[in-house]
């Protein structure tokens, strides 16, 4: 039943730090996270590790398995092979606090320029009615656990740091058009999720929606929805023209200042 | 932000493999690459040959000349009429509906995920360092360009009606009766795969309900979206399934105007 | 002497779960300037794993409950030792705070005409559960950190700077409070990134740090919930609250073994999951409880037919009170009628339509598929009972959610009385806001009625300095993973779900080995990030709490809620008019019994006299009436 697994764990920090080897026992039914608290329970007191639920409903234990991005305690030791070596580092997109523990402000800063929910003010709570069908769109984007690993496998930021500024990152270009498919909700988030939340520079390459662990269709049913929906606010003829002569106006919500 | 210390003199982990990724991840934008490859000398070779797209006997027209405009298509394959002269098969025949088509499958949102994967490399696979300096996705002309996806929809619409008006032709027999052969069937599966890959489109389930906040307010809407949802979910599948069925289509009636093979009848 | 980075504010709120955000929020939509705390990052405190609802009696999906049936119901569960006061302001609120919500964004699931759609659970009357699917915990935490982030907002164009009025400090754990005399100073703690220590000066400070799950081997909770916020409150000179009574929740997983404790959300059983032994009988119907005979059905039909028509059938008995299902499994385990891994089964396979499973239960679909490779639309789970909650907690004043310390407030799991001996499910996420939002109004009515700011005198920090940095001083010292493995095998063993006096005494005894060995563990490594240290530091707040909970079982001879006495099997009415107090003495846990408030004769007469019966001496009962004065 046990055996003994051979991991090559990245440890340091500041940036600095290199794989390290280790072999510790592996029961049946386990998950990697297990292993690494068998690892920091009998070897590596100091081993740091973020986790919380351990049931892949809190999205902190994010990190590279094989170098593929993945929650440590939603993937299983049985879908690797008994004398397979698991490399094991931390995500590569944030800078590293130390071993597998990354620094995830970049998305917490971002979470902060998007402008909020925005209902009509003369709904009062307990007024508002919605129909299951209209919320639909929105829940499945909800259903997200903020474990950042769509963040962390696009492209756009993981291998061009110089785009961190421009480009909010699948999460938050999600979380844009959950409100904009809001029912209640009323503000115009189009044209700033194009200029400043960088839409343009997502090429669809659906990484994002292969690595996310609630399954959410972010690519298909987020982002290429709200490309559409920027085609229309800024790249539809027929509606340049109406702006133009007065006859559309488009109120644009602008974005939310930050720091500094 | 949230955190009390000050963060910013944090740099990543540094690893320098490009990927640690064991799987064969290069595989799947590898066949993506050659399949497209085939397909594209093999339709472009086609398109400039001027020759066999028609088989006058049995109405039989290739998706890749229709509208057959030139002044030297092959009487009876212009459905539209002829716009100009007779020109060199440099200028191809289908001179209105090839670039609509074209642009239609190079703007697609699945096509450009195939071709930024397997061509661009931006990224190649998830989790693997992309070989470019720079990136600036689609912020600039010429990728600015996609956004015009919806403008190609609204054209190739118009083009799968004309390839519906060819298959409707193809069921006419020598005499112009009712007739039937392999040929249509190939053409009638091709048709309607195309129907389909069409109405899976993204601009399409925009237009027909995904704009809208309220779905519960238009329950027709609604119920067109559902459907054209369903659809887009297999567009990737589509978007395959049709280039090959378009390349079969075109290789049967090549064959069969060339005489290389006789068309099956089934019935006249 | 270390660096230690100092922080001002008015309001500082220690837990960013539930009850910490809304209580945050509050004080600062009340103009406080607040800082919130949490163990873990923004937005992943424990409340993200809560599954099935929150409790608010709005009567979306039946129109005939109210806020007194759910007060009621509250009571019932926890079988009348709840603060009454406290199971009145909940039931009265919890529609109003669920709606606020909404009003922040929540998206709930809705029901036919537009409304918030409600589900039903156990010991709840009638369908009563605001919920999105499976993941209800996770909406509400994340609505409220969008409301964090939506104030903010205002104050980056108010003040110019976000974090001007509201700022949250992530991965931060606080170790000590700092009193300045018998006041709340302030609080003392270390930041997990960098080790480095960090001092909030603020006369007011809402504890909101949840649970003590850690201290049990078998549980649902995360490693957050190592009872920080009842050891400090202990610490600080205030009164915990009934520590004897845990919640076992009746389904955890039981295989396989690395995912034993995972919860199984109630809400299986609420949407028409019925428990089967190894005979394949729904054994529940054994198990009714004379207290709770009327209102549930004796044979499957009815209790099948409930579910369509809850006019004409009673419930089924697998929607009893957490307590009661969790003994039952027990028993049936323990009369060799269990399954492969001593669970028992959980079958919603057989009652509902795939399609629908997987509607209602995602994330339970998916649990049990990627991590016990069970289907659960094909076959049923095997479930057992798992520490889930515990109910007792810092005494608080119910309307202002003060503790005993003068300027400390408690809300949410961290507080006590509010659901007695047991919790009925859904009352915790209501009890978060309606509690989480009286002790943001307490903590700021307490700032305005404040003349001076305290203040913190060096010795008190140099104290807590040198006691969080000591554990890094012996990286020769004790594993405190071990220490920690041994803490939870003692209570899980000792002080589990039924509880006998030789154990309990037997426990006691080896909490009092482990208090020495606690004070010898070391963490080798460095202060950054180092959990090693992080749980040897948690090691002293975890042992506090077990002995309060195994002193306070010990002392009470009766069964009742979440505690079980195999030697005292009844429920006592004497007993129910005691509350037993935990307290601090030097290094030492001390006891007491205080008597419990009587109730408010307008609460007590909206129970039937004969019901009354069942949990009141005959001294307390009200006067009978005659037919004619009852309505
Ligand atoms: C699996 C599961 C399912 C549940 N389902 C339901 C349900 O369906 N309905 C329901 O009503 N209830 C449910 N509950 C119970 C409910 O979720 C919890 O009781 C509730 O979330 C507790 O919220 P809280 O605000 O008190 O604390 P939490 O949300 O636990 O937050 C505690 C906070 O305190 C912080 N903290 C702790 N110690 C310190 C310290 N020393 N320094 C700084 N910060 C600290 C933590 O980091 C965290 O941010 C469930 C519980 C579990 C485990
Ligand atoms: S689809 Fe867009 S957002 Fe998602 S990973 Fe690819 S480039 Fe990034
Ligand atoms: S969208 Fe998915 S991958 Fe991205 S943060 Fe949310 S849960 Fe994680
Ligand atoms: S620990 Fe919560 S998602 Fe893995
Ligand atoms: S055709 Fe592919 S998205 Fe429109």
């Amino acid at each position: 039943m046990g055996y003994q697994a051979q991991l090559r764990i990245w440890r340091g920090d500041a940036g600095r730090g290199d794989l390290a080897d280790y072999k510790v026992e592996v029961n049946e039914g386990e998950v990697v996270l297990d292993v690494l608290h068998r690892l920091q329970a009998t070897q590596a007191g100091d081993l740091a590790i973020r986790w919380n639920c351990k049931a892949g409903k809190c999205g902190s234990c994010s990190m590279e398995i094989n170098g593929r991005p993945r929650l440590a305690c939603m993937t299983r030791m049985s879908t690797f092979g008994e004398n397979e070596t698991l490399t094991i580092t931390p995500m590569r997109t944030f800078p590293v606090i130390r071993d597998l523990v990354t620094d995830v402000s970049f998305n917490y800063a971002k979470a902060r320029e998007i402008p909020s929910f925005t209902p009509d003010p003369a709904t009062k709570p307990g007024e508002f009615r919605m129909q299951q069908v209209d919320v639909n769109r929105s829940q499945e984007f909800r259903k997200c656990i903020e474990c950042f690993l769509c963040q962390n496998t696009c492209h756009v930021i993981r291998d061009h740091t110089e785009n961190e500024g421009a480009f909010a990152g699948p999460r938050f270009l999600m979380r844009i058009a959950e409100l904009e498919m809001h029912p209640a909700d009323t503000a115009d988030r189009r044209e700033i999720a194009q200029d400043d939340f960088g839409l343009g520079l997502c090429n669809i390459t659906k990484c994002c929606t292969e690595v996310c662990p609630e399954h959410i269709k972010i690519t298909d049913n987020a982002l290429i929805p709200m490309k559409e929906r920027v085609a229309g606010r800024k790249y539809d003829p027929l509606v340049w023209l109406g702006s133009k002569i007065g006859r559309r106006q488009v109120k644009d919500t602008p974005k939310v200042p930050g720091k500094k | 932000m949230t955190q009390a210390t000050d963060t910013s003199s944090r740099t990543r982990a540094q690893i320098a493999d490009r990927t640690l990724r064991k799987d064969p991840w290069w595989r799947a934008p590898a066949i993506t690459a050659t399949l497209l490859t085939i397909w594209v000398l093999y339709a472009t070779v086609h398109v400039f040959l001027g020759r066999w797209y028609w088989v006058p006997k049995y109405h039989y027209l290739t998706p890749f000349y229709s509208p057959c405009i030139s002044g030297s298509c092959a009487t009876g394959s212009a459905s539209l009429g002829t716009w100009f002269g007779k020109v060199p098969s440099i200028i191809p025949y289908a001179l209105v509906s090839l670039p609509f088509v074209l642009g239609f499958r190079l703007t697609c949102y699945y096509y450009r995920r195939a071709y930024y994967r397997a061509f661009w490399r931006a990224p190649a696979a998830c989790a693997v360092r992309e070989p470019h300096k720079t990136y600036t996705g689609e912020t600039r002309f010429p990728l600015i360009m996609q956004n015009l996806h919806r403008y190609f929809f609204f054209a190739v619409i118009l083009i799968s009606v004309l390839n519906t008006y060819d298959l409707t032709q193809a069921f006419r027999g020598p005499n112009g009766d009712f007739g039937l052969g392999l040929g249509t069937l190939i053409m009638l599966i091709n048709v309607m795969l195309l129907w389909a890959y069409t109405l899976s489109c993204h601009s399409c389930r925009h237009i027909t309900g995904g704009r809208l906040r309220h779905f519960s307010a238009h329950p027709v809407r609604y119920w067109i979206w559902t459907q054209v949802s369903k659809l887009n979910g297999r567009h990737m599948q589509l978007a395959w399934i049709t280039l090959g069925t378009l390349m079969l289509t075109d290789l049967y009636i090549m064959l069969v105007a060339s005489g290389a093979i006789s068309d099956l009848r089934f019935y006249n | 002497m270390t660096d230690i980075e100092r922080h001002s504010y008015d309001v500082v709120v220690i837990g960013a779960g539930g009850s910490g955000l809304r209580a945050a929020i509050e004080a600062r939509l009340r103009g406080k300037k607040t800082a919130i705390i949490s163990k873990s990052l923004f937005g992943k405190a424990h409340t993200v794993m809560a599954e099935g609802g929150a409790a608010a009696a709005m009567g979306n999906a039946n129109s005939r409950d109210n806020s007194q049936v759910h007060f009621r119901d509250t009571m019932r569960g926890g079988k009348f030792l709840n603060n009454w006061r406290m199971a009145e302001l909940h039931a009265n609120e919890a529609p109003d705070r669920v709606w606020e919500l909404e009003a922040w964004g929540a998206v709930f699931d809705r029901t036919k005409d537009g409304k918030i759609s409600q589900r039903n659970f156990g010991g709840h009357e009638y369908p009563r559960l605001a919920h999105v699917g499976d993941r209800t915990g996770l909406e509400m935490i994340r609505t409220l950190q969008q409301k964090v982030v939506a104030l903010q907002q205002e104050d980056a164009v108010s003040h110019g700077d976000p974090e001007a009025m509201i700022k949250v400090f992530a991965e931060t754990t606080i170790t000590r409070l700092v009193k300045d005399g018998d006041r709340i100073a302030g609080a003392f703690g270390y930041v997990r990134d960098s080790g480095s220590f960090i001092l909030f000066e603020a006369p007011a400070v809402v504890l909101a740090t949840g649970g003590i799950g850690k201290t049990y081997k078998v549980t649902s909770n995360s490693w957050e919930y190592t009872g920080d916020g009842h050891a400090l409150a202990l610490l600080a000179g205030a009164k915990l609250l009934n520590m004897e009574f845990v919640q076992l929740h009746p389904t955890g997983m039981v295989w396989p073994p690395s995912v034993k404790g995972l919860l199984v959300t109630e809400s299986v059983r609420g949407d028409g999951g019925v428990l089967r032994n190894s005979e394949g009988k729904r054994f529940m119907f054994n198990y009714v409880p004379d207290v709770f005979r009327a209102q549930y059905a004796e044979t499957e039909e009815e209790a099948d037919g409930w579910y369509a028509d809850p006019e004409n059938n009673r419930r089924p008995p697998e929607l009893l009170p957490r307590d009661e299902v969790a003994r039952s499994i027990n028993s049936e385990v323990k009369a060799g009628r269990g399954s492969e891994h001593d669970g028992v089964f959980l079958d919603i396979a057989s009652r509902l339509p795939a399609e629908e499973i997987l509607r209602r239960l995602p994330s339970m679909c998916v649990q049990f598929k990627e991590l016990a490779d069970v289907d659960i639309t094909k076959e049923p789970m095997e479930v057992g009972p798992t520490c889930h909650y515990v109910m007792g907690g810092v005494e608080v004043d119910p309307d202002t959610a003060a503790a005993a310390v003068p300027g400390l407030f408690a809300a949410g799991e961290v507080s006590g009385g509010m659901h007695g001996s047991n919790r009925l499910g859904g009352n915790s996420l209501s009890d978060l806001l309606v509690f989480g939002r009286r002790a943001g109004i307490g903590a700021a009515d307490y700032l305005d009625g404040l003349t001076a700011r305290p203040a913190i005198a060096q010795a008190d920090l140099e104290a807590a300095a040198a006691e969080a940095s000591a554990p890094l001083e012996r990286p020769g010292g004790e594993n405190p993973y071990t220490v920690h493995a041994e803490l939870q095998d003692i209570m899980t063993n000792l002080v589990g779900l039924i509880r006998v006096e030789t154990e309990m005494k037997q426990a006691l005894a080896e909490l009092e080995k482990l208090r020495e060995r606690v004070l010898t563990v070391g963490a080798a490594g460095g202060r950054g990030y180092n959990p090693g240290w992080h749980l040897a530091l948690d090691l002293r707040n975890m042992l506090i709490v077990a002995e309060c909970v195994a002193l306070a079982a010990l002392e009470r001879q009766e069964s009742r809620g979440g505690h079980a006495r195999d030697d005292f099997p009844q429920m006592s009415p004497e007993w129910r008019k005691v509350n037993l107090i935990c307290t601090l003495d030097g290094d030492r846990v001390h006891l007491s019994r205080q008597p419990m408030k009587p109730m408010r004769p307008d609460l007590l007469a909206r129970f039937d006299r004969d019901e009354l019966k069942k949990y009141l001496t005959p001294d307390e009962l009200p006067a009978p009436v005659t037919p004619e004065e009852k309505h």
